[in-house]
């Protein structure tokens, strides 16, 4: 199903119906989505930087133009680290290690034991957007989610450069 | 050997080989394995000419070969007497190729179009071609996940088809059993900690001759279940859908001829590998992604048990997938901790049935589904973990509870590799675990002998979506189509009343879009002089997490009363509760007295429960996805007047400050709710710090354990000690990551890693 930019818009926008998102659901894949998503993307970023990978809700891998790539979050512009790097370790961090701290998120008797795990807050640091969660026992390494392999994609799957 | 014996080696053999040209079924399979590996194709498959020169023959071919299989499902599960089989739909049926590779199936439990084929693939490669013979007619079985499942409840009938004197397929059914006459009642036994406890065991046995069921066989299903009707109807429920589809296939080489038949079917499987390569390519991004869960099994107070499995266990899921430049995904689940003395270890093949359901309702929902996707992938299950225990002496009588959270890894990656691709409808936050599991056995309200696992747990609350929030109440990860059953008959079978049945709020995981609603239902113990109750849930932990900042669904909790005033209350017309509510204001415990079960122990082994108990029984709801104080105020308000959502989280989570009308209807209130969420993104700065300066910290803590100090419990040492002495390569990057010394381990004893390594160097010994 062809899905053009205003339409993409509008699906990303959640201003459609439930039978048309559906109908793109099950439909098949528009072989142009990509470029029309980082169009869009690219629109909408309040900054210049020339994306070239979607990497989340909140972030977006960029050219920094000198051939390398950074993982700058969507909203704010705070620019992480390079792309095959582990943002996490770029972030801000918030533990809820103890009942107080979890029956702020979860009722009493619905939540975790801290004794078994803790669940970890991700901020940006630019703009405080809560980037991830995860919930591990202490001592768990922050877990590095996603590594893409840019120039795999864009050479040898897209059949173009990867962008500078 | 006898003068008998040896004159008979002299003769020549009369039988003929089955497979197709000459060849033996064995012959067949290494063949097709060889040209695979050799040329990447199916059967060395470069070009469908079928396909491309007559495709409306060849789309009309599957498809009546799919109705066959359909048809077969939608009229044989009206024999079954099992609610979980005649209305749940647990069951499906497949046809396969002489090798066992899938060609088509029908709806249902799909999750076992894989380990029917291990099963079939293992019939051909152990010979069972010469013993015990393989003849037109016969019937075979199985349900042993070593061989070809994922746990003994799931049982697999397997009909061979011939034409002439060709075999020239197999067709199978499966059906989820209500109980397996395992240690413990039900179908998902909470109790084995050996496979010698997990029930009925038919490793891949003809059970039948000339299309009917041995009577050695039958009778001994009579006598292996607590549930004798329901496993005789499954079974013939299953016989009767694999000779319908048997049918299906001899009207289509009837019609189209043997040759078009066999050249369908291995066009069709290249084509399902080609079809799968191109989707993956068409809608992700090559690369490496990561993603962790985890459950519990907290055994270490359970005084039934021997001392060996009175342990804590924290089970490590680490899931890494890899998409690489060629289109072949990898999954790989190195670093995973070690099997246990308990009935959650995992089989490949169980492993293998998992990745084939996950992968029909992600990538390859529309498309012909068959086993040629499988042929697109490759997965490392590492020898002794608990995805591949490899003791013959293991349980893995509920393998569920380890290969549900597990998976989420999946769908949480696929879902970022779907974002970067734009595809942004498809996202999906992970599922939760299909439980609590209402599951006993004991005098039913008939007075007769009886046993249950209800599947109201087939509707738990489904992950968050990008654009939408989650399924609420009617998802299953194991089930493409959740269904709860009807209360009533769920009553007829089980000595227990419903006294209510709805959502329970905060169940979901909170997020921009949260996480499906879970529910929950009260139930009464009636007219049952005993019953044996378990309760199987994770309340420890949340066992995933949500995505892109989005919070796991609820953890579980336990709330039984027994010796209650309930029939007094009935008969002085006090109010009762018809559920639980807030747990922080609990209506059973407000209303209800007696001898109370109320907290966060949820996997119990059986406890009597007698007329007049009270049973709370609550399903979980999905993970959530995005910043939680990006939710929309209508979202917000929705959720809590619909009762999705307990009010103090409407501003603790969401930062939506919310007003509650004299009629009882609430509102957000815009301009406050956005400077109470400026509010909480600053306090989020005051309370957070740089994850490098925490790492520090965290460091000293996880080095203070060397010595045999440190502040972590026995099982996450143990979990992390297994993960370590299991990969030298998730030990070296545990280590490098935490910069720790080269030598540093946790000291704490790992027993089931010794054991696996003394049976993995002696099965390397002996070849």
């Amino acid at each position: 199903m062809r899905v053009d930019k205003q339409m993409l818009a509008d699906l990303v926008d959640e201003r459609l119906d439930r039978h048309t998102v559906k109908a793109i659901q099950s439909g098949y894949k528009d072989p142009a989505r990509f470029d029309t998503y980082l169009e869009l993307l690219q629109e909408r970023a309040p900054w210049d930087d020339r994306i070239v990978l979607p990497y989340g809700e909140h972030m977006c891998i960029v050219s920094a133009g000198d051939g390398r790539y950074l993982i700058k979050c969507f909203h704010c512009g705070h620019v992480f680290c390079e792309h095959t790097e582990n943002w996490k370790l770029e972030a801000l961090i918030h533990v809820r290690d103890s009942e107080e701290k979890l029956l702020e998120i979860y009722p009493k008797m619905m939540h975790g034991d801290p004794a078994w795990e803790e669940i970890r807050e991700y901020f940006c640091p630019g703009c405080a957007t809560q980037l991830e969660v995860e919930a591990v026992p202490p001592g768990y390494p922050p877990i590095h989610d996603f590594l893409p392999d840019l120039e795999g994609f864009y050479r040898d799957w897209l059949g173009r450069e990867l962008p500078v | 050997m006898t003068i008998t014996d040896a004159s008979r080696a002299l003769e020549p053999s009369t039988a003929q080989p089955l497979g197709w040209e000459g060849r033996t079924l064995q012959q067949m399979l290494a063949e097709q394995d060889r040209l695979l590996a050799e040329t990447g194709h199916y059967w060395g498959l470069e070009t469908l000419d079928l396909q491309r020169g007559d495709p409306i023959r060849y789309e009309k071919i599957f498809s009546r070969l799919r109705g066959g299989l359909v048809s077969a499902r939608e009229t044989a599960l009206n024999i079954s007497a099992s609610p979980i089989v005649k209305e749940i739909g647990e069951l499906s049926f497949m046809l396969y190729t002489p090798e066992g590779d899938s060609i088509a199936l029908s709806r249902g439990i799909i999750v076992h179009v894989h380990t029917a084929s291990d099963a079939i693939k293992h019939m051909i490669r152990t010979g069972y071609e010469e013993d015990p013979g393989i003849r037109p007619g016969d019937i075979f079985c199985n349900n042993d996940a070593m061989i070809g499942d994922v746990h003994n409840a799931d049982v697999l009938t397997i009909v061979p088809i011939f034409w002439e004197q060709e075999l020239v397929g197999w067709a199978a059914g499966v059906t989820h059993e209500i109980d397996i006459g395992a240690k413990t009642p039900g179908s998902v036994p909470v109790g084995p900690i050996s496979r010698f406890e997990d029930g009925i065991d038919i490793p891949a046995r003809k059970i039948g001759a000339d299309d009917r069921l041995f009577r050695d066989h039958v009778e001994a299903g009579l006598r292996g279940t607590r549930t004798p009707m329901y496993w005789t109807l499954d079974e013939r429920t299953r016989v009767a859908g694999c000779h319908m589809a048997r049918e299906a296939v001899e009207r289509v080489i009837l019609e189209e001829g043997i040759g078009t038949y066999k050249q369908f079917v291995r066009e069709v499987l290249e084509e399902g590998r080609r079809s799968f390569r191109s989707r993956l390519m068409e809608m992700t991004v090559p690369g490496r992604y990561r993603a962790v869960a985890f459950n519990e099994v907290p055994f270490a107070a359970e005084q039934q048990l021997p001392s060996y499995a009175r342990v804590d266990t924290l089970m490590h899921a680490p899931t890494e997938l890899r998409i690489t430049r060629d289109g072949v995904l990898e999954f790989d689940y190195d670093g995973s901790s070690s099997w246990g003395y308990h009935s959650m270890n995992c089989t490949p093949s169980a492993m293998q049935g998992a990745i084939w359901v996950q992968l029909t309702q992600t990538l390859i929902p529309n498309e012909k589904i068959n086993d040629g996707a499988y042929m697109g992938l490759r997965a490392n299950f590492p020898p002794g973990t608990w995805t591949n225990h490899c003791n013959p002496a293991a349980s893995t009588g509920i393998a569920w509870w380890f290969l549900i959270p597990s998976f989420t890894g999946f769908i949480k990656s696929l879902s970022r590799g779907l974002q970067a691709r734009g595809f942004v409808e498809e996202v999906l936050a992970p599922y939760p675990f299909t439980s609590n599991v209402f599951q006993g056995g004991g005098i039913d309200h008939f007075g007769q002998p009886s046993a249950t696992t209800n599947f109201g747990l087939s509707c738990c609350g489904g992950g968050a979506k990008m654009v939408l929030d989650g399924l609420d109440y009617g998802a299953a990860m194991w089930n493409p189509e959740g269904d709860m059953g009807d209360l009533e008959m769920w009553e007829i079978i089980e000595p227990f009343l419903y006294l209510g049945q709805r959502v329970k709020a905060s169940t979901a995981g909170m997020g921009r879009h949260r996480g499906g609603s879970g529910y929950e239902t009260l139930r009464l113990a009636w007219k049952t002089p005993f019953y044996e109750m378990q309760n199987i849930d994770h309340s420890r932990l949340h066992c995933h997490s949500g995505l892109w900042g989005g919070y796991p669904g609820s953890a579980g909790y336990r709330h039984n009363v027994r010796d209650t005033n309930m029939f007094e209350l009935i008969a002085a017309q006090e109010p009762y509760p018809t559920h639980d509510g807030n747990p922080e204001e609990s209506n059973v415990e407000q209303l209800v007295t007696g001898r109370r079960d109320f907290d966060q122990h949820t996997l119990t082994l059986p406890e009597l429960m007698q007329q007049g108990d009270l049973y709370v029984c609550v399903y979980h709801g999905g993970d959530g996805l995005g910043d939680p104080l990006d939710r929309t105020p209508e979202h917000v308000e929705e959720d809590l007047n619909d009762a999705f959502l307990l009010p103090r989280f409407a501003e603790s989570v969401y930062g939506a400050v919310a007003v509650q009308e004299d009629d009882g209807h609430w509102s957000v209130d815009r301009e406050a709710t956005e400077n109470r969420r400026a509010a909480a993104r600053e306090e989020r700065r005051t309370r957070a710090v740089p994850v490098r300066e925490w790492m520090a910290g965290q460091r000293e803590r996880i080095l203070a354990h060397a010595d045999g100090g440190g502040d972590f419990g026995p099982h996450i040492q143990r979990m992390y000690a297994e993960s370590m002495r299991l990969s030298e390569h998730w030990a070296a990057e545990f280590r490098e990551f935490w910069d720790l010394p080269e030598d540093f381990d946790f000291p704490v004893p790992t027993p089931t890693v010794d054991i696996s390594r003394a049976m993995l160097a002696r099965a390397s010994m002996e070849g």
